[in-house]
């Protein structure tokens, strides 16, 4: 009895604190490496967003300047307003992989011979690199030996050069993005399908629940965490929709493809670009963008944790 | 993308009985950053270092090869750390940059040696930024319209002359079901060489510098009218359909197939031309029409050039190097049909027997009074060629659309300049 009463006059400062420290300690790298790649990148872009400086000479201060500058550019209908203009159809366009996705995954979601084989094949866009993505759907849609063009003609519409009119071409990338999104949609829903409790697709079989009301009642709402997911991953992709826009289009035709995240790139990194407080100010209002869905999603997750 | 090979002195005892006498013995290391990656223009140029290194048993040269377009972005980090001694880069506007920022040496004293100011002097004036010379050039090539030659006799055509000439021929090249001119402008700086062209000819050389320059509106009348002469090509279909979606490889098959008449290109066109069947008997060569008879012609002849960057470790022997780039015998030798198939800038050097080279030699030494331009996005300051090489693609598939265009050039103007 009397020895326990000493042991914690013995006891070592991480001892009596073990249980605290342990956490911390098994956090400290990735809270490092968050810190250093993701947080303080986060205000030095802010503060390189105020200096003008082209990567190699003195940084000058200028202020507000850059944002100045996109706020005119947004006003005369210039690259900033038509990025931000496709961001958005980017957003909206985008989240059809989900129930494009959804309704892949229920139609693969039985039990016939050879289905594996249907279900890796439905697969197959999400595998291959994003690149291939976009140069297959740039042949695609070749306006001289493209296949599209082809079956247009077949119907005997005119021919399209959907790359090339500043009217069609951010729907054609959107459209080449939903390619491997959807297929990223549908494994989510696969996994989240066999998770589905057989007994409430029984009870609702019972109450005589089929079809759509099936589906909407029963099935949905026991798929909410993988419908979720896909909805961050995809808000997500569609921010991030770069790749597709550099290997397709380049931004083009005259600027009308872009998206914040390439005109970022455009401005500092590319052949003619190197503003890189300009290209700052635009990381900047992208991360105001993001910033929105991000605390939607901790938001949410919170209510989740809340709840249980 | 990297190559590394180095070369010890050792291994080359054998081959100094021919080396020159030189005047000081170099020694040390000796490292070129070079962007020629193309397997030909990579192979000439080792083997010129390769000569040069036979000369100077002393020095231990280490060549590293880096992919052309990944240079243009790589350049900025190893002129500040890590630098090389030589390295190469374009002429006029594209080097200002890296001058102002002090990166690369001042090597007026190499324009001073008669060698070099005598032989040298017709590109000088591209290598100048302040007064100063700041690197030396190795090769440069002509540009202008390359055409079907057996479509011409075909529609009995002859190479025109005059704006007239070049109107009427193009409309009867589009009345036999093709376009005068193939052309990609997916990477914008395609439609960047008719522009230099259209207001080189309408409006002249020094017009031309000065709006590079920024200092001359691009709702000036006189820009007006460039569009304008522009506009009368595009009105009549002188142009491929869907040009903003090839870049300008993929604009070559309208002219093998004889789709297109014509392709207004820089020679680096006409091997790819060759080797898609086209043959010398096919395919011929003029200069860009006039089309003001009172300015005078003057050319594009984008140059590639020769640096030392400021932070290099053996300038001696990097001085060395350039002389002996720019010298008359090698000169001939790594522009020759075998090798870049360019033109030499060595007025001492000869010039190869292929009929292109030799015409655009003929061209740029007599029949380019005016002037000799880079190219536009080598002469007007980046952000100035992007945002209006985007608006020249824009007008070439909305020719209505001009005055909006000229507009947002001189709202751009007024921004990049100011500062």
């Amino acid at each position: 009895m009397t020895v326990a009463a000493d042991i914690p006059e013995q006891e070592s400062w991480f001892h009596r604190n073990q249980q605290r420290i342990a956490p911390w300690l098994f956090l400290a790298p990735g809270l490092l490496f968050f810190m250093v790649y993701v947080i303080i990148p986060v205000f030095q872009s802010f503060n390189l967003s105020l200096y003008e400086w082209d990567g190699l000479g003195a940084a000058e201060y200028v202020g507000f300047r850059n944002y100045e500058d996109l706020y005119w550019e947004w006003v005369d209908r210039d690259a900033f307003f038509i990025s931000l203009k496709n961001n958005l159809i980017w957003l909206i366009l985008y989240l059809l992989a989900i129930p494009a996705g959804l309704f892949i995954a229920l139609f693969l979601n039985q039990t016939v011979w050879g289905i594996r084989l249907y279900k890796s094949l439905f697969f197959f866009p999400f595998v291959i690199s994003q690149v291939v993505v976009g140069l297959v759907f740039t042949w695609f849609y070749d306006p001289t030996f493209g296949l599209l063009n082809e079956f247009l003609g077949f119907l005997g519409l005119g021919p399209l050069n959907v790359l090339g009119d500043e009217r069609f071409v951010t729907y054609g990338i959107i459209f080449a993005g939903l390619w491997p999104q959807t297929a990223y949609c549908m494994i989510l829903y696969l996994t989240g399908l066999n998770a589905v409790d057989p007994e409430q697709i029984e009870a609702g079989r019972l109450d005589g629940a089929k079809g759509w009301r099936m589906l909407w009642h029963i099935i949905l709402p026991q798929l909410r965490p993988a419908t979720f997911i896909a909805f961050v991953v995809t808000i997500i992709g569609a921010l991030r929709s770069f790749d597709l826009i550099s290997i397709m289009t380049q931004g083009g035709p005259f600027g009308s493809s872009r998206v914040l995240a390439y005109y970022m790139f455009e401005v500092a990194l590319s052949e003619y670009g190197f503003r890189m407080g300009y290209g700052a100010a635009i990381a900047v209002i992208l991360f105001l963008i993001m910033l929105c869905f991000i605390a939607y999603f901790l938001w949410s997750m919170y209510r989740e944790e809340k709840g249980h | 993308m990297y190559s590394t090979f180095k070369r010890t002195t050792a291994a080359l005892a054998l081959g100094v009985a021919m080396a020159a006498p030189a005047a000081a013995e170099l020694t040390g290391e000796l490292r070129i950053f070079l962007d020629t990656s193309n397997p030909a223009p990579r192979a000439t140029m080792e083997a010129m270092i390769e000569r040069f290194a036979e000369q100077h048993p002393g020095l231990e040269i280490e060549t590293t090869v880096i992919d052309r377009e990944a240079y243009k972005t790589q350049i900025r980090n190893f002129l500040t750390a890590d630098t090389p001694d030589v390295a190469t880069w374009y002429a006029a506007n594209r080097m200002k940059p890296y001058v102002e920022a002090g990166l690369f040496e001042d090597v007026s004293d190499l324009w001073a040696e008669p060698e070099i100011a005598e032989n040298l002097a017709s590109t000088k004036g591209a290598m100048t930024i302040d007064g100063k010379q700041w690197g030396v050039p190795y090769t440069y090539y002509q540009w202008g319209v390359y055409y079907r030659k057996d479509i011409f006799d075909e529609l009995g055509l002859s190479e025109p002359t005059t704006w007239e000439e070049e109107l009427s021929n193009c409309q009867k090249i589009v009345d036999s079901g093709r376009a005068c001119y193939t052309i990609g402008t997916k990477f914008l700086w395609t439609a960047g060489g008719w522009f230099d062209y259209l207001n080189m000819r309408t409006n002249g050389f020094d017009f031309h510098n000065q709006l590079a320059n920024g200092e001359i509106s691009w709702e000036d009348d006189r820009v007006k009218q460039t569009f304008a002469n522009w506009k009368q090509l595009i009105d009549m279909g002188a142009f491929i359909d869907n040009h903003q979606t090839y870049s300008w490889q993929e604009a070559l098959p309208f002219m093998v197939n004889g789709e297109a008449a014509a392709y207004l290109m820089g020679n680096f066109a006409v091997a790819p031309l060759r080797d898609a069947g086209l043959t010398d008997d096919q395919l011929d060569f003029y200069q860009f029409v006039s089309i003001n008879p009172d300015v005078e012609l003057a050319e594009d002849a984008p140059t590639d050039t020769f640096h030392i960057p400021a932070n290099a470790s053996n300038k001696e022997a990097a001085r060395e190097f350039l002389r002996f780039v720019v010298s008359a015998d090698e000169q001939t030798e790594i522009n020759n049909g075998a090798n870049l198939g360019q033109l030499p800038v060595n007025a001492q050097s000869s010039v190869d027997d292929d009929k292109f080279l030799q015409q655009g030699f003929q061209m740029l030494s007599s029949n380019s009074p005016g002037g000799v331009a880079q190219f536009w996005d080598r002469d007007a300051p980046a952000e100035m060629a992007k945002v209006s090489m985007e608006g020249f693609q824009e007008f070439m598939v909305k020719p209505d659309n001009a005055d909006r265009i000229l507009a947002k050039l001189e709202r751009a103007r007024q921004r990049i300049y100011d500062n």
